[in-house]
């Protein structure tokens, strides 16, 4: 999708602050750091996860006419202010979630109007790492990323604990030091990359972030980047990531959707947005 | 006037979609017994937590209420001169009453509550979100489990609990009021054979005192898996939805009891 701007001038009316040239300066030199590594994966095969003029409200509107597409292999970083639906965004793809209007299509099939039982099967294909983790307490690490696997799969006992062993390897764990913990018995980081293990356990085409460094030392913040960044080149995954983090995001995003006002306000690569002069996105910038 | 009407009328509207979706779960959460796939792990597990770890305090409350019935009532039948018949009103009223609604008020408090905060936590955790994203139906590993379990423990409780409190009666019998054992076992079984038989054989007593904690043991999961579903507000919210759980569950035991009392005294043959 092309890059998305309208609105934003009229937002930025009465936020112009100081240009935030320093902060804008450590993206650029981190993008540039990056751009050593391997290229961001961007093809132009059909769009993954494709949202079409969504609207969505409860109480108050929360999304109005949203769209934007992800294409295989792409990472797109969805930043915005606390409310303006980030979170509620990642539920409409999961279908947790049904829109007011428009539509949402996973793999070109339009999941709007899919029954409950349809969209469990949808789901399959997805990967979800939670703000919080959000494993489950009584089960141990080896229960909690085997999960999926036992709902989903034939996979014998020694299989699914293979699997889980290559997937807490993956993500930098000792699999024969953690396997047997309880999530009570991990740091926040490591429930962390336990969250992420369990997402990808199913080996899904697309992986969903929700706040995946928040609350997070800045050390733990960079290795779970980093992972995102490892998942995406080495499986070519499609991911989805709702972040505050704009140095993560700008390290990690194929794409950037900028949500303000409940509508997109920019969609572009991380080198289109800290190269505005918009000045919403200048402030926004420099307010992280 | 017409704010107040509007307010009142939203009310009651949010109150009834309540009433349908609490309804729907029960229906859904039963439903699901009989659809794959099964979590029999979960199942024993529940059925452990809700009936096993129950016992203690079932055989606690079941024992002293037998004996506290025999103690009031030799009281009111040395009048009469009827102490003999103090197995009579215990059984009577252990068996078709106080068995099933005890069992019920204790299970309410200490599984009920736990239901609500188990799932309740869940949900303000995402981990019911987690669930759902996995791939599973929260209702069909949660509150299925839960309820069949329920379904199944609670006449089993409650059996207890009539047994132990007829036994306290018989301990009460023997040592203060000088009835002999072989008296009051004899007119205990006179209590059971004098409330009739349905079908020759099966006391009309046994189908009064076990239809009764099966619909409250569904009452009480389907209550504690709504409330735990529908928490909101993080830890405060967990906490609103366990009160609540065990309020409701209790009100609704004792309403329950009494329609079940009165439909089964009409369609069962007494005497």
């Amino acid at each position: 999708m092309a890059e998305n701007r309208q609105g934003s001038d009229r937002r930025g009316e009465g936020r112009r602050g100081p240009r935030p040239t320093k902060v804008r300066e450590a993206i650029r030199s981190e993008l540039a750091e990056d751009a050593g590594d391997d290229e961001v994966v961007s093809t132009l095969r059909p769009p993954v996860v494709s949202l079409e003029n969504v609207s969505l409200a409860f109480d108050r509107p929360i999304l109005k006419n949203v769209s934007f597409d992800a294409m295989a292999g792409e990472t797109i970083c969805i930043v915005g202010e606390s409310g303006t639906g980030k979170s509620t965004t990642l539920k409409l793809i999961l279908r947790l979630l049904k829109p007011d209007e428009g539509r949402v299509l996973i793999d070109g099939e339009d999941i709007t109007e899919i029954s409950f039982e349809e969209a469990l099967e949808i789901r399959q294909k997805m990967g979800m790492v939670f703000q919080g983790a959000a494993l489950f307490d009584s089960m141990s690490v080896l229960e909690n990323i085997a999960y999926p696997l036992r709902e989903h799969t034939d996979l014998d006992e020694d299989e699914i604990e293979a699997r889980v062993r290559e997937k807490l390897e993956f993500v930098d764990l000792d699999p024969d030091q953690v396997m047997a913990q309880y999530p009570s018995e991990l740091s926040g980081g490591m429930r962390k990359r336990v969250g992420i293990a369990r997402g990808m356990a199913n080996n899904p085409e697309i992986m969903l972030y929700d706040e995946p460094t928040s609350g997070l030392d800045p050390l733990t913040t960079a290795t779970i980047t980093k992972l995102i960044i490892k998942l995406q080149r080495e499986l070519n995954v499609t991911s989805v990531v709702v972040s505050h983090d704009i140095r993560s995001v700008f390290r990690m995003a194929s794409k950037v959707a900028l949500l303000y006002d409940q509508r997109i306000t920019f969609f572009g690569t991380p080198e289109e947005m800290s190269g505005s002069d918009d000045p919403y996105i200048r402030d926004f910038l420099g307010g992280l | 006037m017409r704010p107040f009407l509007e307010r009142f009328a939203q009310s009651t509207q949010r109150k009834l979609l309540s009433l349908q979706e609490y309804f729907a779960l029960g229906l859904k959460s039963l439903q699901f017994i009989f659809a794959r796939p099964f979590y029999g792990q979960d199942l024993v597990q529940q059925m452990d937590e809700i009936g096993v770890k129950s016992l203690g305090i079932v055989l606690l409350t079941g024992f002293f209420t037998g004996m506290v019935l025999a103690l009031q009532s030799s009281v009111q039948l040395k009048l009469f001169g009827m102490t003999a018949y103090i197995g009579t009103l215990v059984t009577a009223s252990m068996i078709r009453e106080l068995g099933p609604v005890l069992a019920g008020l204790m299970v309410a408090g200490r599984v009920g509550s736990g239901i609500a905060a188990q799932i309740g936590s869940m949900r303000v955790t995402e981990q019911i979100d987690a669930l759902n994203t996995l791939g599973t139906d929260p209702i069909k590993k949660l509150v299925t489990p839960r309820v069949l379990a329920a379904l199944i423990m609670l006449p089993v409780l409650t059996v207890i609990n009539d047994f132990v409190g007829i036994l306290g009666g018989n301990v009460i019998g023997s040592l203060l009021v000088k009835v002999p054992a072989s008296t009051y076992w004899r007119t205990v079984w006179e209590a059971i054979a004098g409330g009739g038989f349905t079908f020759r054989y099966i006391p009309n007593d046994f189908i009064m005192g076990l239809t009764k904690p099966f619909v409250f043991g569904g009452l009480i999961s389907i209550t504690a898996c709504y409330f735990g579903l529908n928490t909101t507000g993080g830890t405060e919210g967990v906490g609103i939805a366990t009160t609540r759980t065990v309020v409701v569950s209790s009100i609704l035991i004792l309403i329950v009891d009494y329609f079940i009392t009165q439909i089964l005294l009409s369609v069962l043959s007494y005497g």
